[in-house]
């Protein structure tokens, strides 16, 4: 298990720093990171160590939630930690990340200017974190299974989902939803024509009713388990990250079992997420961590990331080094049309959060 | 000859005195022995269960922890202020959710018990019935999964029964269906986890149980007129009960809270009170919810529990 290695490792290299005490405090030899799992090129972490000499602890988790239930215990012992932009917003007012000190970063400029005035609608003026990826919520689905039942009906629409008569027509070879109520809600009140970001009680039931109206053609709701399912035809549609689906889309080709997946972009507009770096505030290793974020910053190192984990990185020098099936790919660098019609899940306040939860607890079970 | 003498000597006040203080040095030395298991349940289930019961009278803050502190104190003006929240529990009987919740979690651990003591009781039977070497392969075979991680074996447990699954693909060669069952995902393969996964717990005890069954009451039964089944019914199970209680007991009280098992095999509908809590915690951030209704699972299934044991135990002793 490469967790709990890392773990162990993680906590190893805590009591060094910690017996090593003071005398090394401004020079750092190690970097805790925890990070998504899958999302970062390997080679990246190794150049970064033959660079700077630190030796980097890399652990992973797979969902926002798990992160943020660390953090906000305290205490963890990481020097760097990739949250997604709602997630930020929360942290930023619990006033648990250190400032970014954006002088120490000479890759600085490399960042795309229109993604950090996004990102800023979630930390202001960037002052905690720097993007490091992006990406969006669509439809990731079966060409051939989907063609075989809908025919030419166009599938850049998210009727094929929200719409209960078409969804009718797929729920016999699988729909899968993301487990994600805050994302999923903001889609369906999108696609209602309603605020994607209203905390209306009246709008909520709204959002429920579509989604209850849809709910029994929807085979299961997670937030990992389609990647798998859609490679091998288990489902022919789900409502999921774009690199995810793009996963999927690899491992089937590898299978070679026929299996053709398709993403495409809802002509609605969808969800915009970003992910970006931060610093906890009780970090053991903030310059090491600076120094991370700076090399992350660098085009060749953005390059090399984006295409390995088919995400967008948000890096002005980094695209000219891109490879080119992933620079063309509209599902991971979508043309400016469709990225006009983007719009972002902002946090929500402790209450709307909880009859939220309930609603969706509501419309998984069916009740 | 001296020990006599000595206790001749011994006589009036100074013997009772004597006894008396054996007696407190006995006492000492049992509350000695008790205390370190009792030290033990302070420290690893009672504090933890308080700090639990904490949390669930603080309101949720976005802070480090994420929720208020019930004390303040203001050194200055020497003013200490409480702040209990129980809104947490109003909200828990407001809203039939919770409600719903506990009783699917019961029903599914109630029925899982009983398949678990319908498949352990057997099994516990034929180890005890058997004799060296056999005994011992059978009952090391009961405990052998354990060397496997849990979360493996759930896993293991999804391949097998998927659309496309061992059990699919078996049924589907000796053609007794053609199209793949759908048994992931729904409450049955809660069901096969938790009856798979809670086995041995079941076993162990009942096969204690049964192994003290001494064989000439079997015996006598027989001869005295007893069909099989009788003798099953008027012998065995009865002397067995204390057994199938305790087996009940350590599968009942954990299904009940299972998290994993219906998590990874179960349908997005399957409610139960570990995905509830799972979703309090993680989604909605709100660990004050999360333990108020850990609190209340606790007091809710694990308190008339213990009173039924209690009570079993009372009448164990007066019988």
């Amino acid at each position: 298990m490469p967790i709990t290695k890392n773990r162990l490792g993680a906590a190893l290299a805590l009591s060094v720093s910690v017996t090593s005490g003071a005398a090394l405090a401004d020079e750092s030899k190690v970097l805790n990171i925890y990070n998504w799992s899958d999302y970062i090129a390997p080679e990246a972490i190794e150049a970064f160590s033959e660079k700077t000499g630190i030796e980097v602890n890399y652990d992973v988790y797979d969902s926002n939630e798990v992160l943020e239930a660390k953090l906000m215990s305290g205490g963890t012992g990481y020097d760097l930690v990739v949250p997604a932009g709602a997630f930020l917003e929360r942290h930023v007012q619990a006033d648990i990340y250190l400032e970014v000190d954006q002088s120490r970063l000479s890759n600085y400029d490399n960042l795309d200017q229109v993604m950090l005035e996004k990102v800023a609608r979630y930390d202001a003026g960037n002052e905690h974190s720097v993007p490091y990826a992006w990406g969006t919520i669509g439809l990731g689905y079966n060409v051939d299974q989907v063609r075989e039942r809908l025919g030419d009906t166009p599938v850049d629409s998210l009727d094929l989902v929200f719409n209960p008569d078409v969804a009718a027509k797929l729920a016999d070879c699988g729909i899968a939803m993301l487990d994600s109520p805050a994302e999923v809600v903001s889609m369906a009140l999108n696609y209602l024509g309603l605020d994607p970001n209203s905390e209306k009680k009246g709008d909520l039931k709204k959002a429920e009713a579509m989604l209850q109206s849809v709910r029994p053609h929807i085979k299961y709701f997670s937030s990992s388990k389609y990647i798998s399912d859609l490679a091998n035809g288990e489902i022919c549609l789900a409502v999921g990250y774009n690199g995810d689906v793009l996963q999927a889309q690899g491992r089937a080709e590898e299978a070679g079992q026929g299996v053709n997946v398709g993403y495409s972009i809802p002509s609605e507009g969808t969800l915009v997420w970003f992910d970006v770096m931060a610093i906890p505030a009780d970090a053991p290793h903030p310059d090491a961590a600076h120094k991370f974020i700076d090399f992350v910053l660098q085009g060749d190192t953005a390059a090399g990331i984006s295409n390995y984990v088919y995400y967008a990185v948000p890096n002005v020098a980094a695209m000219p080094l891109l490879d080119e099936e992933v620079s063309s790919n509209p599902g991971i660098y979508p043309s400016e049309d469709v990225k006009a019609k983007l719009f972002t899940q902002n946090a929500h306040t402790p209450k709307f959060d909880r009859i939220l939860n309930r609603s969706w607890s509501n419309t998984k079970t069916g009740r | 000859m001296s020990i006599i003498a000595e206790s001749v000597r011994l006589t009036g006040p100074t013997l009772r005195a004597l006894i008396l203080e054996r007696l407190g040095q006995i006492k000492c030395g049992r509350y000695a022995v008790i205390s370190i298991p009792g030290l033990w349940l302070a420290v690893f289930f009672f504090i933890p269960f308080l700090v639990v019961f904490k949390i669930s009278l603080a309101e949720t803050a976005i802070a480090i922890p994420p929720y208020t502190s019930l004390f303040e104190f203001d050194l200055e003006e020497a003013l200490l202020e409480i702040s209990i929240n129980l809104g947490n529990y109003r909200y828990l009987f407001e809203d039939d959710f919770y409600l719903a919740a506990y009783l699917n979690s019961a029903k599914i651990a109630a029925i899982s018990t009983f398949f678990t003591l319908l498949i352990g009781f057997p099994m516990a039977y034929l180890i005890a019935r058997s004799h060296g070497t056999t005994r011992t392969l059978l009952l090391s075979l009961v405990i052998l999964p354990f060397w496997t991680s849990f979360l493996l074996r759930v896993y293991a447990w999804m391949g097998i029964l998927q659309k496309n699954g061992i059990v699919n693909d078996f049924l589907m060669s000796i053609g007794l269906i053609d199209t793949p069952l759908t048994i992931l995902q729904t409450d049955i393969a809660v069901y096969i986890g938790i009856v798979y996964t809670y086995l041995p717990f079941m076993v162990l005890p009942l096969y204690t149980a049964l192994e003290k069954l001494d064989g000439a009451l079997l015996e006598a039964a027989q001869d005295l007129g007893c069909k099989p089944a009788q003798t099953f019914f008027l012998i065995t199970l009865p002397l067995s009960l204390p057994g199938v209680v305790a087996g009940c007991l350590l599968v009942f009280i954990p299904a009940v809270g299972e998290f994993v098992i219906p998590a990874l095999l179960g349908g997005s509908d399957t409610l139960m009170i570990g995905r509830v809590l799972w979703d309090e915690f993680f989604l909605s951030r709100d660990w004050p919810m999360a333990s108020a209704v850990a609190t209340v699972m606790l007091i809710v299934l694990v308190l008339p529990i213990m009173l039924i044991r209690n009570n079993a135990e009372k009448q164990g002793e007066a019988a």
